[in-house]
């Protein structure tokens, strides 16, 4: 269960962010791929536990799914794979590139300042 | 407060800020750290991993047999709780640092930049790391070693490069280990383990090898010996 440690360096680098903007985190979105390495409902129960008692711990987390699609050095098709099955659904082939999923990003994160004179986020 | 009714003036601002950046961020950067620390020195530094029991310790002991006469060889040893993989690699006349893990499940690059700090690198010539025994958690983190090197013994099953391809698909080597078992096991089949790689399209290379000798260590010698000029160049 290593998404506890990805959930602590997702709770490090976004109280940066927060510090940087000295602005709330309200959400946090992540994009994150079959090929990952990385459980996303494992992720969801794991990350109240890492933001607990930090400024974090009411921001709520996104996760966005990418899916695997890969290109076939055989025949060229663009074509949805398995983590388990990456050949070319087209031909077959085996001989085939990555396109995406393997993400594991923050992909953005929503903030908000309470402000009194109108003055814009930084 | 407003001065005409007392109410607050403050307001919510809301900005939506992108940035598509590595979750494992931290981890990348101390990796690099480390792998321009090796470079400086010239260690190649190999990153083993596979299930608990396929063979790591045994395979390193094998190799340091063939190699301790030409090679400078130091091993960090990632263990749950015990020092005995250190210890069985002392007695081979290797120095060996345990990093005792308790109860996680991979090593991360910091981890290994802070036994980086115990390792005279100029007396270095190759550094094993031999990670947590898992096929799932050690395939996320970058540790700053040159090669993954994922070990797959026979009596595991040849559909494990499909039961974990996050692994596999890390891997710059696959050995195929206990292959003295194969006469025991005809379950496997390497054919199938190969064809197994390719499911999950991966081109990697793979050695059929026991560690109890034979050209299959051979093998694997030689790509040490390769590798390690690649790093020396």
């Amino acid at each position: 269960m290593h998404e506890i440690s990805v959930c602590m360096a997702i709770v490090a680098q976004v109280e940066r962010i927060s510090r940087q903007h000295d602005a709330r985190v309200s959400s946090i979105t992540l994009k994150i791929g079959p090929l990952s390495g990385v459980e996303p409902t494992l992720l969801e129960r794991a990350y109240p536990l890492a933001a607990a008692g930090t400024p974090l711990a009411a921001a709520r987390l996104i996760i966005d799914r990418a899916p695997i699609r890969v290109r076939c050095k055989n025949c060229g098709a663009e074509t949805i794979a398995d983590p388990n099955r990456m050949v070319c659904a087209s031909c077959g082939d085996w001989h085939t590139d990555l396109l995406s999923g393997d993400e594991l990003l923050l992909a953005s994160v929503e903030l908000e300042r309470v402000t009194t004179s109108g003055a814009p986020l930084q | 407060m407003c001065a005409t009714c007392g109410c607050s003036t403050a307001e919510i601002k809301h900005q939506h800020l992108p940035l598509l950046t590595p979750l494992l961020a931290d981890n990348d950067s101390t990796a690099s750290h480390n792998r321009e620390h090796l470079d400086a020195h010239g260690v190649l530094a190999i990153n083993l991993m596979s299930s608990p029991g396929a063979g790591k310790t045994t395979l390193l002991e094998a190799t340091i047999q063939r190699l301790r006469s030409r090679k400078r060889i130091f091993v960090v040893e990632g263990d749950l709780a015990t020092e005995n993989d250190a210890r069985r690699i002392r007695a081979q006349g290797v120095p060996a640092i345990q990093i005792t893990t308790g109860n996680a499940c991979h090593l991360d690059a910091a981890m290994l930049h802070h036994a980086l700090h115990d390792i005279p690198l100029a007396e270095v010539d190759l550094l094993f790391i031999e990670n947590v025994g898992n096929l799932v958690c050690p395939a996320c983190f970058d540790l700053g070693a040159h090669r993954n090197v994922v070990l797959l013994s026979v009596p595991e099953g040849d559909d494990k490069p499909e039961k974990y391809p996050v692994m596999f698909r890390a891997a710059d080597l696959v050995l195929i280990t206990k292959t003295d078992l194969l006469e025991h096991i005809p379950e496997f089949d390497v054919r199938r383990a190969e064809r197994s790689l390719q499911t999950i399209a991966s081109a990697v290379s793979s050695i059929e090898m026991s560690s109890r000798g034979g050209p299959g260590l051979d093998a694997w010698c030689e790509w040490l010996d390769q590798e390690s000029s690649r790093v020396r160049a």
